[in-house]
């Protein structure tokens, strides 16, 4: 097992006659400083060049008119004054949010519900149900986008046809900007459960029986446990659930693209898709960059508000 | 977790036991007779429920499944039928052949596997290192992978291709791969699971002689193999999965991957659908399978321990 020398992986080391003392300290500089470093190098650089370089650069182009090639030329605030004056940028980030606000808290209440059911001794079979429940988390965000397209077809989708064979009218599920959104939010609650639900179960599980049977014997009946009891007890994952389905809602991108384009028209058009149509369909990097920018902003406020709510809490 | 910690130690004792067994063993356990005869009760309604809410999550990929093995002239046909009247691998045949599918098949499969065994390995070289070394740096790190989380890639799209294009990775499966390997998923999940290492083997290591790296390699990493499995089947789903960083770096038909081969499907003008379900159902087959070989590792995994901080 021993092998000493292997430490010279980190740093060579210095020929054998010298003082005890400064070998036994270079030899813990080695443990503390190199050793860590060695082993988090790589992602060091990666985190330089793929998030910290781009970061800046975006920044960079923010100010500037640049359209993909040439030399940057800067140009202030402009992007900026054009932006918070451009009434297709309000309307994409007006419908992100709406889009976010009614995603998550579906998100959340079905992935909680069905990890209740999943932990309760009551229910037969959970063993089978997690499995089908969590087949989405399998599938990808572009497939999640076309089964739901198929299932809410206009003129020949599953949905249509039962609502017409019992008497219905068939509902414009994509001509109607708001019943397309809605569709939208099915198949994000749809394919977002899985993951958020397998939180929800570690969480539910770690709850001492004790504290639930103490309640149920103090006469609370299972609302009131669930009120009073599990939920402050999941209050961290409850937490981290709400702040990652949130980032994840502002930045949804690829199920939309799949599922509606953005339509009808750009109605359904969400912030990423509208950052990514004006820089690179129409190039217009340093205005697309300056939506970046807010769109960072916005992120940066939420996960913000958000924590500070639950150290309030907490 | 935090409930547990508050509560006397002969309350909170049952805690462990319910932490890593799922299932029977926590059936097991349950108390006093009388409250099982009231369970047994409310058995039958909450099963039935459970069960409506799994046809519920079901139904959609089944009807899609069985849509895909209708011929073409049937898709569209009123009344729709669940079971195909007529079965036909048509629409996986054509995808497969007149799609240049297999090429893309490809390309995924090579982007997944080796951005797989990069994440995983890297991730558990930079977790290792931010749960067994506290000094500035690394406690520096940790709060910029940290950040990471808080601003995806999808909030800097054009310098990121920018970046992608000057360092020569523009319409290569390199530029997919090199990026996608740090992941703070991952790093904390490793990060999360050597905090539970106890320090005495690695101190006891450092007494015996052996050197940083050795410990690391030689004693670490070999323990943590279920987060390793569990890592990679994350990743290997987050890369497959993945349409942002191929539709951003890739521009010659021939690199495509699935995502963005499917999206090119969906997005013309006039979907060929027999393509675009039998395309979409065969994308879905490797994670299925790796799912149902590997499916503890994830089912069972506490995945919250990588997220939690």
């Amino acid at each position: 097992m021993a092998q000493p020398t292997i430490s010279t992986v980190a740093a060579p080391e210095t020929p054998a006659p010298r003082p005890a003392g400064s070998k036994s300290a270079q030899k813990r500089r080695n443990r503390y400083v190199i050793a860590p470093l060695v082993l988090i190098g790589v992602n060091v650089v990666l985190f330089l060049v793929f998030f910290v370089w781009p970061g800046a650069l975006g920044m960079l182009y923010s100010f500037t008119d640049y359209r993909g090639i040439g030399k940057l030329h800067f140009i202030g605030l402009a992007n900026f004054q054009k932006l918070f004056a451009d009434g297709s940028f309000y309307a994409a980030l007006g419908r992100t949010f709406v889009y976010t606000i009614l995603s998550v808290p579906l998100v959340y209440a079905c992935s909680l519900g069905v990890a209740a059911l999943l932990v309760s001794r009551a229910v037969r079979g959970r063993t089978a149900a997690k499995i089908v429940i969590f087949l989405p988390w399998l599938i990808s965000p572009i497939v999640v986008g076309v089964i739901w397209k198929w299932l809410f077809g206009q003129d020949f989708g599953f949905v249509n046809f039962v609502i017409s064979t019992l008497g219905g009218n068939p509902l414009p599920w994509s001509s109607n900007g708001d019943l397309a959104l809605a569709v939208v939010i099915f198949a994000s609650a749809w394919g977002g459960t899985a993951f958020n639900m397998l939180l929800f179960i570690a969480a539910l599980k770690n709850i001492p029986e004790a504290l639930l049977e103490a309640a149920e014997l103090d006469g609370a009946n299972a609302w009131q446990r669930f009120r009073h009891v599990t939920l402050p007890g999941i209050a961290p994952t409850s937490f981290m659930v709400i702040l990652l389905s949130t980032i994840h809602a502002m930045k949804e991108f690829a199920m939309i693209q799949a599922l509606t384009g953005g339509g009808p028209g750009t109605q359904n058009t969400l912030i990423v898709q509208y950052i990514y149509k004006t820089g690179f369909e129409q190039s217009k990097v340093g205005y697309a960059s300056a939506a970046s920018m807010v769109l960072m902003a916005v992120l940066l406020a939420i996960a913000l508000i958000q924590l500070r709510f639950n150290r309030k809490k907490g | 977790m935090t409930t547990a910690a508050n509560l006397p130690p002969a309350a909170a004792q049952p805690a462990p036991n319910v932490e890593r067994a799922p299932g029977k063993a926590s059936r097991a356990r349950h108390g006093a007779p009388g409250n099982r005869e009231l369970r047994a009760k409310v058995s039958v309604p909450l099963t039935v429920l459970m069960w409506v809410i799994a046809a519920v999550y079901a139904f959609p990929l089944l009807w899609f499944i069985l849509s895909s093995f209708k011929p073409g002239s049937e898709l569209f046909s009123y009344p729709l039928s669940m079971l195909p009247r007529e079965w036909t691998f048509q629409g996986f045949v054509d995808a497969w052949e007149r799609v240049n599918f297999a090429q893309y098949f490809l390309n995924t499969a090579t982007v997944a596997i080796a951005t797989t065994v990069l994440t995983v390995f890297f991730s558990a070289c930079t977790g290792y290192a931010l749960a067994k070394y506290n000094n500035k740096g690394t406690r520096l790190f940790f709060v910029c992978i940290l950040a990471t989380t808080m601003l995806p890639t999808e909030v800097i799209l054009n310098p990121t291709f920018s970046v992608i294009r000057d360092l020569g990775l523009y319409n290569s499966l390199a530029g997919i791969i090199v990026p996608s390997v740090l992941t703070a998923t991952g790093v904390f999940m490793f990060r999360q699971f050597f905090l539970t290492v106890p320090d005495d083997l690695l101190h006891s290591a450092r007494i015996d002689g052996a050197g940083e790296l050795a410990i690391f390699f030689r004693i670490m990493l070999p323990l943590s193999k279920p987060i390793l499995f569990t890592l990679a089947i994350f990743s290997f789903q987050w890369r497959w999965n993945d349409y942002i960083w191929p539709l951003i770096v890739l521009n010659d038909p021939k690199w495509y991957t699935l995502q963005v081969a499917l999206r090119s499907i969906v997005g013309a003008e006039n979907i060929d659908w027999p393509v675009l379900l039998g395309a979409s159902v065969i994308s879905l087959l490797p994670l299925v399978l790796i799912f149902f070989v590997f499916q503890k590792y994830v089912l069972n995994a506490d995945v919250s321990a990588g997220l939690k901080d």
